[in-house]
C-alpha cells in the first residue's frame, strides 16, 4: 500500500491514460465539479450459503490495499461512504458460483466493492451489470495465500449506460486468480482490470472478450505488474466489432520490474472488424527490467472475417447470416466456456447474436 | 437422375496486373453414377475448376455455363448450390476454430434437409458414419479441422458427404495424404455414397491408385485450363507412365 498522489488532476484528454477517451461523454465522472451519488448497487443475488459472508462496512475501515492513479477511481474511493466487503472464508470451497447484480438508480454513483479470498478457499463470483448507468466504481480482489478465485464481470448494459471501473487483483503467495471480463454493452465503457502480487508463486489469467456496435467505446485497460519474482501471468482478450464509429481500445501493459525473476507472462489480444466505419486500437506494452525470467511475450491481430470459413460453411448449404453468427461464435468459444456457467454462457451468445443481427454483419 | 453440365466454362482470378485467365473453355458433362477422373499437371487449374463450380467469391466467371438438372448453377450462392445438390471435398480443408464438428454437421444437415434432423437418431447416424471412415468419435468435440492431420482432414470430408449425400461430389485431390489404409477406408466411403445415393463423381487426382478402388468411367486429361484429352481407364495408366509432357507447351 502506498499513499495516493496527492497532486491529482483532472484529466484533459492530453494525458496517455486517457487519451482514447471521449471524455465528453464520460458524464463529468472524472470531474471534481460535478456531484455523484453514493449508492450502493450492488447486492448478492440468492441466499447466503455456508462458506462467505456479505456485509456493508464503512469505506474508513477497509481502506483500498492497492495504489492508482487513476482520476475517476479516486474519487470514487473518496466519495463512497459504504463498501460491500465479500468475504470467502478460509478454506472455504463454495461449489456454485456466487451471484453479485447491480441495480442501478437514476443518478449518477459512485460504488466500491471488495472482496477478499481466505486462504486456501476456492470459489466463483460473478458479477453482473444490467440496465441503465451511470458508474464509477472499484472492485478490490484479495487473494490470500493458496486460494483460488474464478471473477466473471459481464457488462450486459444498455447502450446509454457510463461505466468506468477498476478491477484490481492482489494476487497472494501460491494463489490463482482466473478472471474473465466480458463487456456486450454500454455507451462507453472503460475497465481497469490490473493485477499485482504480494508474494511469489502467485498465478493471475485474465481473459476477455468484447463486442461493439454503432457508436459504442469499450475500452480495457489491462495492467498486469510483476513486482515480486515467480509469478505467472496469462492475458487473452477478444473484440469483435461492427457497426458505424464502433469504437475499442485495448491495452495491454506488463511490467516485470528488476527483482521479478523467475516471471513467465503472454499477452494476447485479437479484434475481428466485421464493417467498414469501426475501429480497434490494440496497444500491447511489454516492459522487462530483468534478464532472468521464465518466459514473455505478447501478440496482436486485427483482421477481418475469413472468407475461406465463411465458404468452406456455406459450402455445406449454410447460409451466410448462420456462417457468420458461427464464426463469430466460435471467435468468442474459447473464453465464453470458462465461464461455467451455462444460463450466462447461453445468455452472452444469444445477445451477441442479437446485435450481429441488427448491424446486419 | 441428376445432370451436371459445364459448358464452355471460363474463369479468371482478378490480380494487381487485371484479370488473369486461369479456365480456357471447359466442357464435361457429369450424370448420376458415372466417375470421371480429371488428371493434370500442378497448375493446370483443376482445383479453379472445382472451387468455381462451388461458387468461391475468388473466382470471376467471365464466360460459359454450369448447370445441374437445367437450372443455373452459377445464379445460385454458395449455400444454394449445396441445396441443389452439390458436393466439393476441398483439396485443403479449413479450420474453423471454436466450432465443433458435431455443432457443424448438425447446422449443415438442418440447412439441407430443411429441419434440424432429430436427436437421437442423428446422434447415431453421426456416429456410425464415424466408425465405418474409422474416425475416433471424440473427433465430434473437436473444432472444425483445427489441428487435424493432412489424413484426418479428407476422412473429415468424406463424412461430411455420407451424411449431406449429395447429388454430384467433386472430390479434389481426396487422396492426397492419405495412407494405404485410409486410401482404402476413404475409398469405401466414397463407394457406398455412390451405391446409396447413385452419386456422380468429379475425381480430382494425379495417381492412379485411387482409382483402383474407385473405377472410372472416363479419364480427362487437364492441362492450361481445360480438357486436352479424353478416354476410358486406360489412358489413366498411360499417364502415369509417361506423363504430361505430351500436352504440356514447351
Ligand atoms: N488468387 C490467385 N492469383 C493469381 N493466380 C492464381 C490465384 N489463384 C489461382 N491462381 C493460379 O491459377 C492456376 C491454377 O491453379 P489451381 O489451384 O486451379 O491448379 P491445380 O490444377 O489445382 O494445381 P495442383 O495440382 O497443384 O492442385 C495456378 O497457376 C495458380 O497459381
Ligand atoms: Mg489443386
Amino acid at each position: 500500500m502506498s499513499a495516493l498522489p496527492t497532486n491529482y488532476l483532472t484529466p484533459t484528454g492530453r494525458e496517455e491514460a486517457w487519451r482514447f477517451t471521449p471524455l465528453k461523454r464520460i458524464a463529468g465522472l472524472h470531474d471534481p465539479a460535478t456531484s455523484v451519488a453514493d449508492r450502493i448497487s450492488i447486492a448478492l443475488s440468492g441466499a447466503v450459503r455456508p462458506g462467505f459472508t456479505i456485509n456493508k462496512v464503512k469505506s474508513a475501515d477497509i481502506p483500498a490495499k492497492s495504489a492508482t492513479d487513476d482520476a475517476v477511481i479516486q474519487r470514487v474511493r473518496s466519495g463512497v461512504a459504504e463498501v460491500t466487503h465479500l468475504e470467502i472464508g478460509k478454506e472455504a470451497i463454495v461449489a456454485e458460483p456466487i451471484i453479485l447484480t447491480r441495480t442501478p438508480g437514476n443518478t449518477s454513483e459512485f460504488s466500491r466493492t471488495v472482496i477478499t479470498a481466505g486462504a486456501h478457499s476456492k470459489a466463483t463470483v460473478i458479477v453482473e451489470n444490467s440496465g441503465n448507468a451511470t458508474l464509477g466504481e472499484e472492485i478490490e480482489i484479495r487473494l490470500e495465500a493458496g486460494s483460488n478465485l474464478t471473477f466473471v464481470t459481464l457488462q450486459e448494459w444498455s447502450d446509454t449506460t457510463i461505466h468506468l471501473g477498476r478491477h484490481h487483483a492482489i494476487v497472494g503467495r501460491d494463489a490463482t486468480f482466473n478472471s474473465i471480463t466480458v463487456t456486450v454493452g454500454g455507451s462507453l465503457v472503460r475497465l481497469l482490470p490490473t493485477v499485482e502480487y504480494s508474494d511469489q508463486g502467485g498465478s493471475a489469467e485474465l481473459l476477455g472478450l468484447y463486442f461493439a456496435t454503432d457508436g459504442q467505446h469499450l475500452e480495457h485497460r489491462v495492467h498486469v505488474e510483476h513486482g515480486i519474482p515467480n509469478a505467472k501471468s496469462r492475458v487473452t482478450y477478444k473484440g469483435v466489432l461492427a457497426g458505424d464509429q464502433a469504437r475499442t481500445v485495448w491495452i495491454g501493459d506488463v511490467f516485470i520490474r528488476k527483482n521479478a525473476e523467475g516471471t513467465d507472462t503472454y499477452e494476447l489480444n485479437k479484434n475481428l472488424l466485421l464493417t467498414d466505419g469501426a475501429r480497434a486500437d490494440s496497444v500491447p506494452n511489454l516492459e522487462i527490467e530483468t534478464g532472468e525470467i521464465v518466459g514473455a511475450g505478447h501478440a496482436s491481430t486485427t483482421g477481418r472475417f475469413d472468407d475461406e470459413q465463411l465458404f468452406y460453411l456455406m459450402s455445406r448449404g449454410i447460409p451466410m447470416a448462420d456462417a457468420r453468427r458461427l464464426v463469430i461464435r466460435g471467435f468468442f468459444t474459447e473464453i465464453i466456456n470458462k465461464i461455467g456457467n451455462e444460463v450466462i454462457e447461453e445468455r452472452l451468445m444469444s445477445r451477441i447474436d442479437g446485435q450481429l443481427a441488427k448491424v446486419g454483419a | 437422375m441428376s445432370q451436371l453440365v459445364i459448358k464452355d466454362l471460363q474463369v479468371g482470378v482478378e490480380t494487381e496486373a487485371g484479370m488473369t485467365e486461369i479456365l480456357r473453355g471447359v466442357d464435361l458433362t457429369i450424370n448420376s453414377g458415372e466417375v470421371h477422373a480429371i488428371m493434370g499437371p500442378n497448375g493446370s487449374g483443376k482445383s479453379t475448376l472445382a472451387y468455381s463450380i462451388a461458387g468461391h467469391p475468388k473466382y470471376t466467371i467471365t464466360g460459359g455455363t454450369v448447370t445441374l438438372d437445367g437450372v443455373d448453377v452459377l445464379e445460385m450462392s454458395v449455400d444454394e448450390r449445396a441445396k441443389a445438390g452439390l458436393f466439393l471435398a476441398m483439396q485443403y480443408p479449413v479450420e474453423v476454430p471454436g466450432v465443433s464438428v458435431a455443432n457443424f454437421l448438425r447446422t449443415a444437415a438442418t440447412a439441407l434437409r430443411g429441419e434440424a434432423p432429430k436427436v437421437r437418431t442423428w446422434v447415431g447416424e453421426v456416429k456410425e458414419a464415424m466408425s465405418k471412415l474409422a474416425m475416433d468419435p471424440a473427433f465430434s468435440e473437436r473444432s472444425v479441422n483445427e489441428g487435424f492431420s493432412g489424413g484426418e482432414k479428407k476422412r473429415h470430408e468424406i463424412l461430411q458427404m455420407e451424411l449431406l449425400k449429395p447429388k454430384i461430389a467433386i472430390l479434389d485431390e481426396t487422396d492426397s495424404g492419405l495412407d494405404v489404409d485410409a486410401l482404402r477406408i476413404v475409398s469405401e466411403g466414397v463407394n457406398r455414397v455412390k451405391a446409396e445415393q447413385n452419386l456422380g463423381i468429379m475425381l480430382i487426382t494425379h495417381y492412379t491408385r485411387i482409382l483402383r478402388y474407385i473405377k472410372p468411367d472416363f479419364v480427362h486429361v487437364f492441362a492450361g485450363g481445360k480438357i486436352v484429352e479424353e478416354g476410358g481407364p486406360e489412358l489413366a495408366d498411360r499417364l502415369e507412365e509417361k506423363g504430361y509432357a505430351q500436352y504440356v507447351k514447351a
